[in-house]
């Protein structure tokens, strides 16, 4: 073999060597992390009912000049037939900050208990919290019975009170709120 | 502030993921056998092309049994053993090649039992958690393994070390599959005892001390390991076992107390013996001044072997001699305890570190694998398993690289010996099974609202195929969909915590 083989072989190898390495690292980056964070607040990022393939082409229309404003407007409306009502229930702060659960007709039970259906992991909300309804087109919040409270602007909730978009409501260590 | 929210990640399967990376580890290990002919007698091995078929046929066995029995199983592992173990053969082939020894023949069959062997735990064993009801049949026959080597007529001592054990003609390590029934052990007993472990006790300069009684395990292991170290004269295996059980210690209680306290007793002991026993002594001589003209030419136990190894990783240079171009044969013990050294010299430090890099991303697999799955007996167990993998590269490594004192650990699937290899394979083997367990789709989802239900789909309801978009729409609440999963007593409700932000 001529020296030229012998060191295109030998190069050859490693290069085989590190494609291993890589493709294998290239696997096991796409599921490194359990979750996969969605910054919201970009333009046409993080609309929660798009799949992946049409938020792409929203940040698309973006950025060639669209604003994606009106499309935001546009959406509750069509899918709900109201205006201005509240799509999301968004958890603000404590150990869930960040989760998001899109609302529907029925009410949202949260507390502790894994029967609710926004389960807090919060030492200081009670099993059973909290129940937020919608009742007379507006959302409503009523505490049940719990031991530190459910509070709106620093109110202790004591009957159902209505629940405007975008008003904090503290259950334990947790803060959620309505958005649009 | 920007709000970040969380979608769960769709599991790929990944099994055809697994079989394209498994061909490009078999192109590798197989490669280099042609390879090792082509630079030593400029022709291909006449039984290349049996290896080839023989390599294959294994490997795509075990995929197939992968398929067949944990379909969810990491994509990663399996091609990396496979990879490593059969740079290994090509090496030690190669030193065959220059020694005129029968040591890859060996090799060969080991591989195969080892492959058949791992393809047997995945199909018996359907669920990892079984091994927890063995918990201290474990540590029984961890300790009897351990022991074994110093009963009289089966026990052997070779090089000094009085860790054999001779069957019918074949040399055994049984310390090997000890570190396995020891994992079961310490898995099933710390997850048991973690809260005594973890919270009873006083507060001392920030550390989180045990209580008194609660040092008994550890105590135990600690004269365990040295009695190891005493009386069969191996101080690798008693810096594993030990290191394994304090790392998992760690891992089960969460308290840098623990390491604080394994740390001291692990220096503790290894100051005594080196002051008190000779060849240990003599370790810490070879270690700290390799180069001196005394040291390299004393006989027994000189620095001649590391600096020899060293001289070949520096004449490997950058990219290395090649295959079969070096003279890692120069080095005793080329194929088992310094066959670092030996790829150093012929594939350079380019290649060595795609070893090392190879090595990693298996850990990482394993740990990946312990924080995925849910149950604390498998993840205790996944991580242990890592962890030893993990301490094995960095005792040899380290002490052929003269970072630390030399000790006598075999390099997981590439050095020469066949307990190593088979029980290397069986570490893989429960890998396997566990990450299948770890990242198999949650079963059900359970969403019981009182006043109708919120059509939740929680993690993992479908099955995801293969180049489904991810639905970021789909609602998410930690805990919503995991709560009340698995009915396993330790099993706890998956909450996501701390969003980057």
């Amino acid at each position: 073999m001529s020296e030229l083989t012998v060191a295109l072989l030998r190069l050859g190898y490693l290069a085989l060597l590190w494609l291993l390495v890589l493709a294998a690292i290239g696997v096991l980056r796409r599921d490194l992390y359990g979750t996969r964070i969605v910054q919201r607040g970009l333009p046409g990022r993080g609309r929660r009912e798009a799949p992946r393939g049409a938020a792409a082409t929203a940040g698309a229309a973006g950025g060639t000049g669209a604003a994606p404003e009106p499309r935001a407007e546009a959406r509750p409306e069509r899918r709900s037939g109201r205006s201005s009502g509240p799509s999301r229930l968004v958890v603000t702060e404590g150990p869930l900050r960040g989760t998001t659960m899109p609302l529907s007709t029925s009410s949202v039970l949260v507390g502790r208990s894994p029967s609710c259906t926004l389960v807090l992991d919060d030492d200081y909300s009670s099993s059973r919290h909290a129940r937020i309804f919608p009742q007379d087109g507006g959302w409503w919040v009523e505490d049940l019975g719990s031991t530190n409270g459910t509070f709106v602007d620093e109110q202790r909730v004591v009957e159902p009170v209505p629940l405007p978009t975008g008003t904090p409501v503290r259950v334990g260590q947790s803060i959620i709120e309505l958005q649009r | 502030m920007t709000v970040a929210t969380i979608a769960s990640h769709q599991v790929r399967a990944g099994r055809t993921t697994e079989l394209g990376l498994l061909v490009l580890a078999l192109a590798l290990g197989v490669g280099a056998y042609a390879l090792v002919g082509l630079g030593t007698a400029d022709a291909v091995p006449t039984n290349w092309l049996g290896y080839a078929i023989g390599l294959t046929v294994l490997s795509l066995a075990l995929h197939g049994v992968l398929r067949w029995r944990a379909p969810y199983a990491d994509p990663v592992i399996l091609p990396l053993a496979v990879g490593l173990n059969g740079i290994g053969l090509a090496m030690i082939y190669r030193i065959d090649l220059a020694e005129e020894t029968g040591f890859s023949v060996r090799q060969l069959t080991w591989t195969a039992l080892s492959m058949v062997l791992a393809a047997a735990v995945l199909v018996w064993l359907r669920d990892h958690r079984t091994l927890r009801r063995y918990t201290y049949v474990a540590m029984l026959a961890g300790l009897v393994l351990l022991v074994l080597p110093l009963l009289p007529f089966i026990g052997a001592t070779i090089n000094g070390a009085r860790i054999w054990v001779r069957v019918g003609g074949v040399g055994l390590q049984p310390a090997e599959f000890g570190k396995i029934a020891l994992a079961v052990f310490f898995a099933g007993y710390l997850v048991s005892n973690r809260d005594t472990l973890a919270l009873a006790g006083p507060k001392l300069l920030g550390l989180q001390l045990p209580r008194a009684r609660d040092l008994g395990p550890i105590l135990l292991v600690w004269l365990v390991s040295l009695g190891v170290l005493v009386l069969e004269r191996d101080l690798g295996t008693s810096l594993l076992f030990f290191g394994m059980f304090v790392a998992m210690l760690y891992l089960a209680t969460e308290r840098v107390s623990w390491v604080v306290i394994g740390l001291a007793l692990f220096a503790g002991g290894a100051a005594a013996a080196a002051s008190t026993f000779g060849h240990v002594a003599a370790r810490f001589d070879v270690w700290l001044h390799a180069l001196d003209d005394e040291v390299y030419a004393r006989s027994p136990g000189g620095s001649g072997q590391l600096v020899q190894g060293l001289w070949g990783m520096a004449s490997g240079g950058l990219f290395g001699t090649g295959w079969g171009e070096g003279r890692p044969d120069l080095v005793p013990y080329a194929e088992s305890d310094f066959i670092v050294a030996s790829l150093g010299e012929e594939l350079g430090l380019t290649g060595l570190m795609a070893v090392l890099a190879c090595y990693l991303v298996l850990v990482q697999r394993g740990l990946r694998t312990a924080i995925g799955v849910r149950d604390g007996f498998g993840k205790l167990l996944a991580g242990g398993l890592s962890f030893v993998i993990a301490v094995q590269c960095f005792v040899v490594v380290g002490g052929v690289t003269r970072l630390i004192p030399l000790t006598g650990l075999t390099t997981p699937f590439l050095a020469y010996g066949g307990s190593s290899l088979v029980a290397n394979w069986v570490v893989v083997a429960l890998l396997l099974r566990i990450s299948d367990e770890a990242r198999r789709p949650a079963p059900a989802v359970r969403t019981v609202t009182p006043g109708g239900g919120t059509p939740t789909g929680g993690p993992g309801t479908g099955t995801p195929a293969h180049g489904t978009p991810v639905v970021t729409g789909t609602p998410v609440g930690p805990g919503v969909g995991r709560a009340g999963g698995d009915g396993d007593d330790d099993q706890p409700t998956e909450v996501v915590r701390g969003v980057p932000r």
